[in-house]
């Protein structure tokens, strides 16, 4: 499966060599099958579509003119389009809250817990914060459990009410024990929910509305297929949030739903998850996100090859 | 409703007594394939199939075209889906049948497990669930939940120790209890970590120290919102474990899950369950025509 994209462009590599410059026609098939990689990659369908065909404008117009091969311009078109379209660069977190609020969103399962204690750690060592975790998923059987399993691992104080049914109600009130006990950044961790789940949806639209937080987070598993626009637009709607985190990056995927994403909110990706251990957290790069989704090792040697 | 009658109403006057099928309505019917993840090159076969079909079989009526549409989309999942089932049901044999569930971080495994022992146990079953996962943060306690919620039998070790350990410890007392029906749960891995993939199959050799043919089924479940990346899950687990049977988690939302079509038909491995909602009722058998439907919703 990821030997495509070096067949496909290699393929269409063939049909643009020996042609002294790019046409209509001999551009039709590689940007044809571009658009076919990138489907394969998740990219959205209507996205790749709008993708290819603006790649397709750059190189007729510039064709002619450049000392390049057709097949390197045209590989050096997509590239530094899908670059730009990823965003520019590294986006950090806006920490100036007192305390700082981060409020975790997203899907079942993509990651916000672990996340959250992943983030947790890294604003305790290296940024020299004092966090506080806060457990407002009143549903998922053991989820305050996973979460106080997660703050003891990484030395974070957790509060948490099993008592209390509102998750409005328990991140207020941990806002006061966090601004009496000093904590400077609270990290509230909620439960997954579908973007059509009205009540979930108005649940989270409430806690973010009460406590106002300065880095709404929507955590989304790098996997995703093509309903990644679906969500993303849905929760953006309800919470307009600050910024992406992409999970699960340790895996073989190609990732290409964070260019959905990217595309149709146009918010930064902030951090990526890159394993199960608390550690496993980096800041996003742009670049090599965009060299990810287009498997780059099989284009610079392409380019080679031309 | 609205989607679907314009789709198929688009469809049948693009053909109705043509012998072509018109470009448009393929890119259309396309549109509609890849955006419930089908992939490219599945979606490439289901519609090379139907031009192939419209070429053949001149001048179709809408009605007919419907029924060749759907067809060839559940033609590619029939060889292995056939009979499809209503209920829940396991084979009957001598001893507990051994069901043990694996698939990547978060797909929904343990949840999935509730859900079954749930709808075993309704049935007169006796079920004993294995706490295989030893490893994720409150996963132990996230299934004994489970298994009170449901009123089954869990045994369990303590976090970090072995998971082969426990799997075999499973065994033995659903052996002595005389259970009908063991679920093993087991940690969520990313199929490219081979340690961990190696884990899994240890984890598989220890139970046949106790039931020789155990597991009787290795259920990989798919979380439906996944892309195209759940071919490589599909094709890893298979090589480290043998999966006989696909779950698909998380259809209540807007995913469509369609990625099970192309792995259905290339490793010949039926879908048996989707995932409908995180309640213990929501597990369903799968349906095949629903399930083709729903992308036209
Ligand atoms: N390999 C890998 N696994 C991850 C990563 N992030 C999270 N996980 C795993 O993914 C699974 C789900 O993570 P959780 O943090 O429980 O996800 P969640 O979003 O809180 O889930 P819900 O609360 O049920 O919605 C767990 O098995 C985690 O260990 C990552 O970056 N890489
Ligand atoms: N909406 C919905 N949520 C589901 C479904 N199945 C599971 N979930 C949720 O998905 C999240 C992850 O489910 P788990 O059962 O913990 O997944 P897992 O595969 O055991 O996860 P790990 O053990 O961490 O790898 C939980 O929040 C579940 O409630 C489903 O069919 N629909
Ligand atoms: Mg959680
Ligand atoms: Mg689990």
């Amino acid at each position: 499966m990821f030997d495509n994209l070096t067949d496909k462009l290699d393929k269409a590599m063939h049909v643009l060599k020996g042609h002294g410059s790019i046409t209509e026609v001999n551009v039709a098939d590689t940007l044809k099958e571009i658009r076919r990689a990138l489907v394969d990659a998740d990219v959205n369908y209507k996205i790749a579509k709008e993708f290819t065909s603006r790649a397709k404008e750059k190189a007729l117009g510039q064709g002619v003119l450049t000392t390049l091969k057709p097949g390197q311009l045209l590989t050096k078109i997509v590239k530094d389009e899908l670059t730009e379209l990823m965003g520019g660069d590294v986006t950090g977190l806006n920490l100036t809250g007192n305390p700082t609020v981060i409020l975790m969103s997203g899907l079942q399962g993509s990651g916000k817990t672990t996340f959250s204690g992943k983030l947790a750690n890294f604003l305790k060592t290296k940024k020299s914060k004092r966090p506080l975790l806060v457990a407002c998923d009143i549903y998922r059987p053991a989820a305050i459990d996973q979460l106080h399993v997660v703050g003891e691992s990484v030395g974070v104080e957790v509060f948490s009410n099993r008592d209390e049914k509102d998750p409005v109600k328990i991140s207020e009130a941990a806002i006061a024990h966090a601004k009496q006990n000093g904590f400077n950044v609270v990290i509230i961790d909620t439960a997954g929910r579908l973007a059509v789940d009205e009540e979930m949806m108005t649940e989270i639209a409430n806690v973010h509305a009460a406590v106002k937080p300065q880095e709404t987070l929507f955590v989304v598993d790098s996997m995703t297929g093509q309903d990644a626009v679906n969500t993303a637009k849905a929760f953006n709607e309800r919470l307009n949030f600050d910024g992406v985190i992409l999970t699960k990056l340790d895996g073989d995927t190609r990732g290409g739903a964070a260019l959905s994403i990217k595309s149709v909110v146009d918010k930064p990706i902030k951090f990526i998850g890159t394993g199960e251990k608390m550690e496993a957290i980096d800041v996003f790069y742009p670049s090599r996100m965009a060299d990810r989704i287009l498997g780059m090792g099989d284009v610079v040697s392409l380019v080679e090859r031309a | 409703e609205k989607t679907k009658t314009t789709f198929f109403d688009k469809l049948g006057k693009a053909v109705a007594g043509k012998s072509k099928v018109d470009a448009d309505v393929l890119d259309d019917l396309e549109d509609v394939l890849i955006s419930s993840d089908v992939g490219v090159a599945t979606t490439i076969k289901v519609i090379d199939r139907i031009e192939d079909r419209v070429a053949k079989d001149k001048y179709l009526g809408t009605t007919e075209l419907n029924g060749i549409l759907r067809d060839e989309i559940a033609g590619l999942l029939s060889e292995v889906n056939n009979g499809d089932a209503t209920d829940f049901t396991i084979p009957k044999q001598e001893g507990p049948y051994v069901v043990m569930v694996v698939g990547v971080n978060g797909v929904g495994k343990t949840t999935t497990i509730g859900k079954l022992a749930h709808q075993f146990k309704q049935k007169g079953l006796k079920v004993v669930l294995g706490a295989g996962d030893t490893f994720r943060a409150a996963a132990v306690d996230q299934l004994q939940i489970w298994a009170d919620r449901v009123g089954v039998e869990i045994v369990k070790q303590d976090m970090g120790s072995d998971p082969a350990s426990v799997a075999f410890d499973t065994l033995q007392s659903a052996v002595a209890q005389n259970a009908d029906v063991v679920l093993l749960d087991t940690a969520g891995r990313l199929h490219n970590k081979v340690n961990l993939m190696n884990e899994l199959t240890k984890v598989k050799r220890v139970m046949q120290k106790i039931i020789p043919d155990a597991p009787h089924d290795v259920m990989l479940v798919l979380d439906g919102s996944t892309g195209q990346n759940a071919f490589e899950q599909a094709k890893q687990f298979t090589a480290a474990t043998e999966v006989s049977s696909l779950a698909v988690t998380k259809l209540d939302g807007t995913a469509k899950g369609g990625v099970v079509i192309g792995i259905s038909d290339q490793f010949q491995i039926p879908v048996r369950y989707i995932g409908v909602g995180e309640g213990m009722d929501d597990l369903q058998v799968f349906n095949k025509t629903e399930f083709v439907d729903s992308f036209f919703n």
